[in-house]
């Protein structure tokens, strides 16, 4: 029960991602609500790639340890947070620019697109 | 925003270097130990970020033009995709410096070792365009963000120029 | 050893060189950066097509980036899928070639369009990176390399829409499209997550030969459908559609609609190839089916009620999806009854494919003329266009046979891929045939509606100086213009010569895994 401790984290980050974007009516809120699906999903590769008693997947450590966690989930994860990064830094600059232009971060008076 | 305290002013000045060179040392580890381009160049990135917090935007400005960033970024993409170019003669993106000898290509003993620096080929190029290119983007990111910010002060938004309807 | 061997790498190797030059090139002025963006577009586009013509000769092509081989042996003996690879079937080509068209297009559209802005040659740079992504997202063997490519699409895309950003609605659009598109992103990641922890590969190819049906692979299933329909445009998600096509600069909304195309490929790539079968015939064939049947619904009741050309158009798009949702839904309905299949699913396939490539050529034509009467009469709003028909005979000329093609009128191609898609469905389901029938006469009132507004009527004063627009946007409406004259002429050789391999293509799954993985594993 407790190896499936971090799979339990992973759901509730996800949820709370999801909440977050789905009902808070803050631009920056939403953003964060984003960046916590970003971490549950990263979390979840970490998590599926580790191995009980593990260690780190260093070339010169092999040969002394059994066992080492894999590190292809480890590559996609770096791969994931290199976007996360990009997206986090376009969605904070649209955030700027929609707050220049309307002067609220609320989402109720952001709409000028409807119908 | 304003400069901060002299106190602040100082732990930049000695912490700046150092973030340098660390970002550096991942960087060009990247290949035997974890860290990599990407990782190395964000931190080294946290000195702009350190710089325009510390001296404020006006001082940091002035002297850092963000054309010279665009000129890395672009050095950094271009050595990278040539880097995949060459080694067409077998397939794209294929290794062609290493186990070569020379300065990337030394040959790797199998079996654990204490990690031989100059053995990756391509992939330690391709680590240290991709440093190149995180570093500049990401300080461009910082400074544009930062110039953003300063738009709201004076309303310098309307005379942006260019971009009419 | 042949240079055509490279072609599935240089397909994305062009654009991406074409997108990270861009900012050097466009240090040496206005020519030498439109010279060099028409040099890539063409270049990319060549080579998609020699990539389905030699795909259409030769059979499957598996690249390894990187290595000679896509598995990974180890000293014990041990192989493993582990290698980017790279494959192209028919499908892929075909998809691929399909939407490099459309990018041509929107890449000789923008030149003079977007002359009058700064900041171009990151334009360009985004635009090849679009390019990049979208035909990445159509020929990757590897499912965490579609996860990238569509990443790199959409941020390129958020850029792009959000390119006017002094513009409120357009830098709005931007957001809500991002927020929808991340989010669909993250879905696909952590399906990906799940896939990889059951299987330990991230090849489709290897996934697909070891899946069986269990809840991780249910629930990576659900993941992957609802992402992948929420970035298509279909209807439950289709807020954003709208708002980003109607905000995006012309050029852009062309390639857009390529863009969302290929996440619909990844939707029956996911379907066909990854699960097959096992996803079961009932459950899941009909969510896609019944939003197929709401998005042609939904999608055009909004657009009739439009006052704005090019949103109006938007939401022709979401309808026209529909159509494709749901001649696809037939065909993974009868996956499972090889009587079913030869009876109507083959057909319907064959039609849903067929309109992949209709829809891409008008869509985007139509797209690109509302964008040629903005930069000409400086307004999309219907209420205020009128009569330029007078002003803009070339433009209004190629309009025309967009519209007549996606209303589906008798001779033009899109009538051949809708009479494909009423007959089979109307096998499955009549209702299904009667709505997708009334879609496209409301598709008809509401086209007629746009021509009869803007383009007919009496000369307005407001308009009297209106000039046509320059040649270098016409030639990029003619390029469509050309493609779907000569699919309207020739309906018969197409179907038989590049829909049929790529629907056999889509439904062969056993033949996309072992081009990959041969008798290994």
């Amino acid at each position: 029960m407790t190896g499936n401790a971090p799979f339990l984290v992973v759901g509730v980050i996800f949820l709370l991602g999801l909440y977050a974007i789905l009902t808070e009516r803050n631009l920056i809120k939403i953003a964060i609500g984003i960046s916590l699906l970003e971490a549950s999903a990263n979390l979840l590769l970490i998590v599926l790639g580790y191995r009980t008693g593990g260690s780190v997947p260093i070339f010169t450590l092999a040969g002394d340890v059994g066992t080492m966690v894999l590190p292809t989930p480890q590559a996609l994860t770096l791969t994931a947070i290199v976007i996360g990064l990009a997206t986090s830094a376009l969605l904070l600059s649209l955030v700027m620019l929609l707050y220049r232009h309307y002067g609220t971060l609320d989402v109720r008076e952001i709409r000028r697109l409807r119908g | 925003m304003n400069p901060l305290s002299v106190v602040v002013r100082t732990i930049c000045d000695i912490f700046a270097w150092f973030l340098g060179i660390f970002g550096a040392y991942v960087i060009i580890h990247g290949h035997i130990s974890p860290g990599g381009g990407f990782q190395g160049g964000a931190v080294v990135a946290t000195m702009a970020a350190l710089l325009l917090v510390a001296y404020g935007g006006k001082k940091v400005l002035s002297f850092v033009r963000p054309g010279i960033y665009t000129g890395m970024e672009a050095t950094g993409l271009l050595v990278f995709i040539t880097a995949g170019f060459l080694g067409i003669g077998t397939t794209f993106f294929y290794n062609f410096l290493a186990g070569q000898g020379g300065l990337f290509g030394s040959v790797v003993p199998l079996g654990p070792n204490s990690g031989i620096l100059n053995s990756a080929g391509t992939i330690s190029l391709m680590n240290m365009a991709v440093g190149l290119e995180v570093v500049s983007g990401l300080s461009l990111i910082l400074i544009y963000m930062f110039k953003g910010i300063r738009l709201f002060e004076g309303r310098e938004g309307r005379s942006e120029r260019g971009h009419d309807r | 050893m042949n240079w055509q061997m490279h072609l599935p790498a240089l397909a994305l190797a062009v654009p991406l060189l074409g997108a990270f030059l861009s900012l050097v090139v466009g240090l040496g002025g206005r020519y030498l950066r439109n010279a060099w963006m028409v040099c890539v577009s063409i270049a990319t586009t060549a080579i998609c097509i020699m990539l389905l013509q030699r795909v259409l000769a030769g059979g499957t092509m598996v690249y390894v980036m990187g290595a000679e081989s896509w598995n990974f042996t180890l000293p014990s003996g041990l192989s493993w899928p582990i290698r980017i690879i790279i494959q192209v079937d028919a499908f892929s080509a075909f998809m691929a070639a399909t939407s490099s068209i459309a990018a041509l297009a929107g890449a000789f559209f923008s030149l003079r369009f977007m002359d009058k802005f700064t900041g171009l040659e990151k334009f360009s740079a985004l635009y090849f990176l679009l390019v990049t992504g979208m035909l990445g997202m159509q020929i990757t063997g590897d499912l965490f390399n579609f996860f990238v490519f569509l990443e790199i699409a959409s941020v390129a895309s958020f850029g792009l829409i959000a390119f006017w950003r002094d513009r409120p609605e357009a830098v709005e659009a931007s957001f809500k499209y991002m927020v929808v598109s991340t989010v669909s992103a993250m879905f696909v990641l952590i399906a990906v997550g799940f896939l990889y922890g059951r299987y330990n590969a991230v090849n489709i190819a290897a996934v697909a030969r070891m899946l069986h049906m269990g809840y991780a692979e249910k629930i990576a299933l659900v993941f992957l459908v609802v992402s992948l329909a929420m970035k298509s445009g279909a209807v439950p998600m289709h807020m954003w559609t709208p708002d980003a096509y109607a905000e995006a600069p012309a050029g852009v909304t062309c390639l857009l609609v390529a863009v969302s195309q290929a996440s619909l490929y990844g939707l029956f790539r996911v379907c066909f190839t990854l699960y097959g079968v096992t996803a079961g015939s009932v459950v899941i064939p009909w969510t896609i089916i019944i939003m197929g049947v709401l998005s042609m619904f939904i999608g055009v009741t909004m657009a009739v009620i439009q006052k704005e050309m090019k949103r109006l158009m938007a939401y022709h798009s979401v309808s026209q999806i529909g159509y494709i949702l749901l001649a696809l839904g037939v065909g993974l309905l009868s996956l499972k009854d090889p009587q079913a299949m030869a009876d109507y699913g083959f057909t319907a396939m064959k039609g849903g494919i067929f309109h992949i490539l209709n829809y891409t050529m008008y869509k985007g034509l139509l797209f690109l003329s509302a964008g040629a009467v903005f930069y000409s009469a400086g307004t999309r709003d219907l209420n205020e266009l009128g009569g330029l028909a007078r002003n803009m005979p070339q433009t209004t000329f190629m309009f025309v046979i967009a519209a007549a093609a996606i209303a589906g009128l008798p001779p033009f191609n899109g009538f051949v891929s809708k009479l494909l898609i009423y007959q089979t469905t109307f096998a499955v389901y009549p209702l299904l045939a009667v709505a997708a029938l009334v879609t496209s006469v409301l598709t008809l009132a509401s086209f007629v509606k746009v021509f009869q507004t803007a383009f007919l009527g009496p000369a307005r004063k407001t308009f009297e100086k209106v000039v046509e627009v320059p040649a270098s946007m016409l030639l990029g409406m003619a390029v469509l213009t050309l493609v779907i004259v000569v699919l309207t002429l020739f309906p018969g050789w197409t179907l038989s010569h590049l829909v049929e391999p790529a629907a056999k293509a889509l439904i062969d799954q056993s033949g996309y895994i072992s081009a990959v993985m041969g008798g290994g594993l």
